[in-house]
């Protein structure tokens, strides 16, 4: 028992996952009162614009790309994977964070997730828009994209199913269009909320559209529990999936430092960890501005803090049997290939890499920082820093294959960068409207956390 | 037309609280109402075994769909790489599955998914733009913090004020009559 209620099994220390005695009403108000805002604060104009600017150079470097074809990239052989393939990675690697929350954490009933898992599936929806970008720009006659997709065609050919860039895909398409359903019917509810309390007619007609006619029935929610469950269910092996069959596009070719059995899980667990440091990037801003300091409590923080230190403990330790393997296969190659990593040309993006990505998060070890804000803010930036690092290290591989007469040194153009940066600008545009138009917190889900919202709550203290 | 000349919907009743709701619900189920519902800002922990109502049978809609998807994509590749578009790779048989088990697991996952999604939508009979209840002022609490029970007029335990009664003996702490054509 503790404070004269018995502990739930599955739950323990669930009583103060919503500190102070916060009302039904109370939750409404302080997360559907942010897009009803009548004076978008100028602090988001300020970031919007920003972004958007950001965006409108990714879309017109795209537009260059298109005219003049990807010798604007710093591409040669046997660099022909540059940043594309990088930020692809990084990209893709961003979105699980948001699957895991939604979904592990759901079966796994932390309930602490409820008040960060709908901003953080939109940022997976986000992230894979602006990953899916990346291949499809990179084919170079963008007008043959559907080749990887089976759609029939006068040629009457059909994609190859044993390549891994068909793979991919199919496990991102699929990856993002779940993604987007789980998103969305988490939202039903909430949109719901906005439609009855909404003034103007257009948010009227708007919400009152996707909200479905949602009534908060039990004769729905019996189903629409289900469907949550289930489709958290399906999602859960989507973690784990997508960015192995990612790391298959390198790990099932020859190249020496790709053609491991390590990476599938090395990437799995390195997306986990970049997608929790963007969360948590996000999750600062965003409850500082909006002043969300007692729904994303702290104990959230910190929480997702240990999580990184997990996960980024498990990339350390990648990192280093990758070095035991490339000796232990005693293959010559694969030796090169990791000492050329850590002492060659690109030893600096090596060494960014792993301080960034082992060293920093051993700081979480201390209570004290892992729950300092601004300890943990820089902290999430460097690790993402160390994330797209890790990937770059990994696709520089290729410039010292096989055949030493090839060699060469890749270097990004301008527009290499512009388009990395651009990204960023469409990520954080699209992730700013959402702030600005939707419930950034599953309301219906915090309301279910309180302790009234047990059934058994009042009876108890009258008999207790 | 005038308020008192539509035809009745049902009425609707206030609860204070999930506790109450949840004992509302075991006594209309009970009394051996058939058309009523409870309406609550979320699901209420019990309230299914309360209103009497079995498992949804959602799960069986999306087992059948994710097979039914992995199915007819298995036999779409066989088709493909055996018939219409073999391609000889390393050597390797045209129906090497092994190969295509990622491409099947992710159709299979999107099956699924759709099925999860749109079968919920046509369990709950959504998306509809217009029910009887909106007309309701009070009935946009629900999505805040209200708990409620509607019970049609259709149902055959239907009586006007004698329900309206029966609802405030249960717990009501208000009960409204809702007009509208279901």
């Amino acid at each position: 028992m503790k404070n004269g209620r018995p502990v739930n099994s599955l739950v323990v220390d669930e009583d103060n996952l919503i500190p102070g005695n916060p009302t039904y009403e109370s939750i409404t108000e302080s997360v559907a009162g942010i897009p009803e805002q009548k004076q978008t604060p100028k602090a988001w104009w300020a970031l919007f614009l920003t972004a958007v600017s950001l965006a409108g150079l990714f879309f017109a470097e795209i537009g260059y790309l298109f005219y003049e074809g990807t010798g604007i990239w710093g591409l040669q052989i046997p660099v022909a994977w540059g940043f594309a393939i990088v930020n692809f990675v990084f990209w893709v690697g961003i979105g699980h964070a948001g699957t895991l929350i939604s979904a592990i954490l759901f079966l796994l009933r932390q309930r602490w997730r409820t008040s960060i898992n709908r901003f953080a599936e939109a940022m997976t929806i986000f992230a894979v828009i602006c990953a899916l970008m990346f291949p499809t720009i990179h084919v170079g006659r963008v007008w043959f994209i559907y080749w990887t997709m089976p759609i029939p065609n006068q040629m009457d050919m059909w994609p190859n199913f044993r390549s891994g860039l068909v793979w991919d895909a199919f496990a991102v398409g699929t990856y993002f269009l779940c993604s987007l359903l789980f998103w969305y019917v988490g939202l039903v509810p909430d949109l719901a909320t906005l439609r009855d309390r909404a003034t103007g007619k257009i948010r009227k007609m708007l919400y009152g559209l996707f909200s479905l006619g949602w009534r908060g029935s039990n004769r729905q929610w019996r189903h629409y529990e289900l469907a949550y469950l289930v489709l958290a269910g399906i999602s859960t092996p989507l973690v784990l999936s997508v960015h192995s069959i990612v790391s298959t596009d390198f790990a099932t070719s020859l190249v020496p430092g790709w053609h491991t059995t390590i990476f599938p899980p090395y990437f799995v667990a390195g997306a986990i960890f970049s997608g929790f440091a963007m969360v948590m990037t996000l999750s600062i801003i965003a409850r500082s501005v909006y002043k969300l300091e007692h729904i994303i409590t702290m104990k959230v923080l910190e929480r997702m803090n240990i999580i990184m230190l997990v996960t980024g403990t498990m990339v350390g330790y990648a990192y280093g049997m990758e070095f035991f393997i490339a000796w232990y296969s005693g293959n010559q190659y694969e030796q090169f290939t990791f000492i050329n990593r850590a002492f060659g040309p690109y030893a600096w993006a090596y060494w960014i890499m792993i301080s960034c990505n082992v060293i920093a998060p051993q700081l979480f070890w201390s209570k004290k920082l892992r729950t300092t804000i601004p300890v943990m803010f820089v902290a999430s930036i460097v690790i993402n820093i160390g994330m797209w690092f890790e990937r770059f290290v990994i696709t520089m591989s290729l410039s010292r294959d096989f055949l030493p007469s090839s060699w060469d040194y890749y270097s990004p153009t301008i527009h290499d960068i512009a388009l990395l940066v651009g990204s960023f600008g469409l990520f954080f545009s699209l992730f700013l409207l959402f702030l600005r138009f939707l419930p950034m917190v599953a309301m219906s889900e915090v309301k279910a956390i309180l302790p009234q919202a047990d059934p058994h709550h009042h009876t108890e203290q009258i008999h207790g | 037309m005038a308020e008192g000349e539509r035809k009745i919907y049902g009425v609707l009743a206030e609860f204070r609280s999930t506790g109450d709701l949840l004992h509302a619900a075991e006594k209309m189920h009970g009394e051996g109402f058939r058309n009523w519902d409870v309406h609550s800002p979320f699901p209420v922990h019990g309230m299914d075994r309360a209103m009497g109502l079995g498992r949804s049978p959602l799960g069986f809609i999306v087992g059948i769909a994710g097979t039914t998807g992995l199915t007819l994509f298995a036999l779409f590749l066989y088709w493909i790489n055996v018939y219409d578009y073999p391609l000889v790779i390393s050597g390797k048989p045209y129906y090497s599955f092994q190969a295509f088990v990622p491409p099947m697991f992710a159709i299979t996952i999107l099956s699924a998914a759709l099925a999860a999604f749109f079968g919920m939508l046509a369990l709950n009979k959504l998306p509809r733009l217009f029910h009887p209840l909106f007309a309701s002022k009070e009935f946009e609490k629900v999505t805040n913090g209200g708990m409620f029970i509607s019970i049609e007029a259709s149902d055959p335990r239907f009586k006007h004020d004698e329900t309206a009664k029966f609802l405030e003996s249960i717990g009501a702490t208000s009960v409204e009559i809702v007009r509208g054509e279901a």
